[in-house]
């Protein structure tokens, strides 16, 4: 039995180093690269074109993050840039000087969920403000307990749990609630990888933390999405599919992007692969737990991409409460 | 009366050194336990979440967006690949340098120098290593994000390892057989290439291995140069049908290996992903534990043979 094993581990370690691959020469390359955000669909789609192709392009996807991958993709290093936010004024630059043009393309929303423990009874709802007064930099050290920001609550311990401060995430969050990118109390726990974060919620009845909704939508039954009150609204509403979809679920939804280098897009095989994610986009963004636009903008980005529409939307400037089908009508700047 | 008293002061004293013996041993015992039981009780519960998903269809399937159908095909056969390389450059260089710091060197302050600074070197930490190739290998010389600089970089990683271990292992060998072999009129490259080299042999090999043992795990590295996180190909095979036979575009393929597949799994929110995770850091550590276990088969095969 344990002969039979070895054979076949090293019958797999040989097959698998000297089997006939396919002759490589012209094999063509398709390079993604960029946010962990977006990463599971760019999987999914690199996946999908590789089947698709039946082997003739392959795809890699890598995850330098957001900034990370704006730095390979103005060297020339990749072909799509994957982003969690849109390109800043300093990568505009790091492109331009480098000869790098783009065509910036939505491909899906990205939802921050605000969870809380399941036996937390006094919250129904959160307002932006009582957000804002939880995270905001003059909490720090002040603001410690939940009747601090809300008297009807109880005067039990606020913890707080968040994404780490390299996490797009965690710009845009203090950014639609703070008001400034970045700007946040630091003393909460923090954690790259939302797992933990969920894992503390869920141990916490006095807990409080956010992140992307897929990780809500896998642990339902350990957490309570909280309603969120939009400033100048008096509703709550739910992050779901549908409300990111229509827009009522704000400030906490934002578009996410793929770049496509005006190089690349050159080649027929990148080409037909941005085609591909675009037109599958809205069945695989929601297989990986993310809301996918509607019809009518995956086919506005289509056309943008076809026409070559090259630059970005916000001109360097990220924004809170974009409106997708009005970020593609803009005229955009390289 | 007075030497029966000092028998009792005595056997007081003996009573109390053994308490102490005891009491020691207890603390050691634990001290052990503390490191064997925490690496146990981990080793276990990756094994529970793990070893339900091994499988055949998990050694030879791609990464996938599906938990159920991906696989560590592609981190397997990357890690493997990077240590051949690895292997090829740290072996070479390590032992040669060890030999001569051992065998040919002036005993000079140079040398001493030189020395101390292997000896730091093993313990500067990895991503030091990484950030160095990624200028190096990847920039300036080319190489690219490639199976090539990672295993140079690995090769750089354990180099210091692979050198210590070579002298401790020429270290070990007695004076008389160089002695011996100088009077019979051996030049010194004979005394190295028909004594030195074979008698050390599986002293030097322990700490290839032991070395290997580390790069496989390294993450951090092999991050910093560039190493991709799906890649749902395999590099050019090596051999191949038409002339010239061999193929050396693996080299420059990308590449990922088997702790970023894990570290990826491990961040997904879908539980079963986790499960994966589990699963290829169990066969990470067979892998680990299979090159330890060679090591020391090696070295116990390898001393057999040799009669001085």
């Amino acid at each position: 039995m344990k002969g039979l094993r070895q054979l076949a581990v090293a019958g797999a370690v040989s097959a698998a180093v000297l089997a006939p691959v396919p002759a490589l020469a012209q094999s063509k390359i398709v390079k993604i690269d960029g946010s962990s955000t977006v990463y599971p669909i760019s999987e999914a789609v690199a996946e999908e074109f590789q089947k698709a192709k039946k082997g003739a392009v392959r795809v890699t996807v890598g995850i330098s993050g957001t900034g990370g991958g704006f730095k390979k993709f103005c060297r020339g290093e990749s072909d799509i840039s994957d982003a969690s936010r849109p390109i800043l004024e300093k990568e505009m630059k790091a492109c331009a000087e480098a000869g790098i043009r783009y065509v910036e393309l939505p491909v899906a929303f990205d939802a921050l969920t605000v969870v809380i423990h399941p036996k937390n009874s006094w919250v129904k709802e959160f307002k932006v403000e009582e957000l804002k007064k939880m995270w905001e930099p003059g909490a720090q050290g002040k603001v410690t307990t939940w009747n601090q920001v809300n008297p009807a609550w109880p005067k039990a311990p606020l913890k707080l749990f968040g994404p780490g401060a390299d996490s797009g995430t965690f710009d845009y969050f203090t950014d639609a609630i703070n008001g400034k990118e970045k700007a946040s109390r630091g003393d909460f726990t923090a954690s790259e990888d939302d797992n933990v974060l969920v894992q503390g919620v869920s141990r916490d009845v006095n807990a409080v933390g956010y992140f992307g909704m897929a990780y809500y939508v896998e642990n339902k039954d350990k957490l309570k999405a909280v309603p969120i009150v939009s400033k100048g609204s008096s509703k709550g509403v739910l992050p779901s599919l549908e409300t990111v979809m229509d827009g009522s679920y704000q400030p906490l939804a934002r578009p996410i992007f793929i770049y496509v280098s005006e190089k690349a897009m050159g080649r027929p095989e990148v080409k037909e692969l941005v085609e591909f994610y675009l037109k599958n986009a809205p069945k695989l963004t929601r297989e990986v737990g993310y809301v996918p636009l509607s019809q009518q903008h995956y086919s506005m980005a289509l056309k943008n991409f076809a026409s070559k529409k090259l630059g970005t939307g916000f001109g360097g400037k990220p924004e809170v409460g974009v409106k997708v089908e009005e970020l593609l009508a803009r005229a955009p700047k390289l | 009366m007075e030497a029966a008293r000092d028998l009792g002061a005595i056997r007081a004293l003996i009573a109390k050194h053994k308490r102490w013996d005891m009491i020691f041993g207890l603390c050691g015992l634990l001290a052990l336990m503390i490191g064997v039981l925490t690496f146990a009780a981990l080793f276990v519960d990756m094994a529970i979440d793990g070893i339900p998903r091994l499988n055949w269809d998990f050694f030879t399937s791609f990464p996938s967006r599906k938990p159920a159908q991906a696989g560590i095909l592609s981190a397997w056969v990357g890690s493997s690949l990077v240590m051949l390389v690895t292997a090829f450059f740290a072996v070479p260089l390590g032992v040669a340098a060890g030999i001569y710091l051992e065998e040919y060197a002036p005993k000079n302050w140079v040398t001493d120098v030189i020395e101390i600074n292997i000896t730091n070197l093993a313990g500067v930490p990895s991503i030091v290593y990484g950030l160095l190739a990624l200028g190096l290998f990847v920039y300036q010389f080319g190489f690219g994000q490639s199976v090539l600089s990672a295993g140079l970089t690995l090769a750089l990683l354990i180099l210091p390892v692979v050198i210590v271990a070579t002298r401790e292992a020429i270290r070990s060998i007695p004076q008389g057989i160089r002695e011996g072999a100088y009077a019979l009129g051996s030049t010194q490259w004979q005394v190295c290439k028909d004594h030195i080299i074979p008698y050390s042999m599986p002293g030097i090999l322990t700490g290839v291995i032991i070395g290997m043992a580390r790069a496989i795990g390294e993450t951090a590295p092999i991050i910093t140069i560039g190493a991709l996180t799906f890649i749902a190909f395999l590099p050019g095979a090596p051999l191949k049908a038409e002339p010239p036979f061999v193929s050396f575009e693996w080299l420059f393929s990308g590449f990922t290996v088997m702790p970023i597949q894990m570290f990826n799994w491990t961040s997904r929110p879908e539980a079963a992903f986790q499960q994966n995770a589990a699963a290829a850091g169990f066969v990470l550590v067979l892998m680990t534990l299979a090159m330890n276990g060679f090591a020391i088969w090696l070295r116990y095969s390898l001393r057999k043979k040799i009669k001085w």
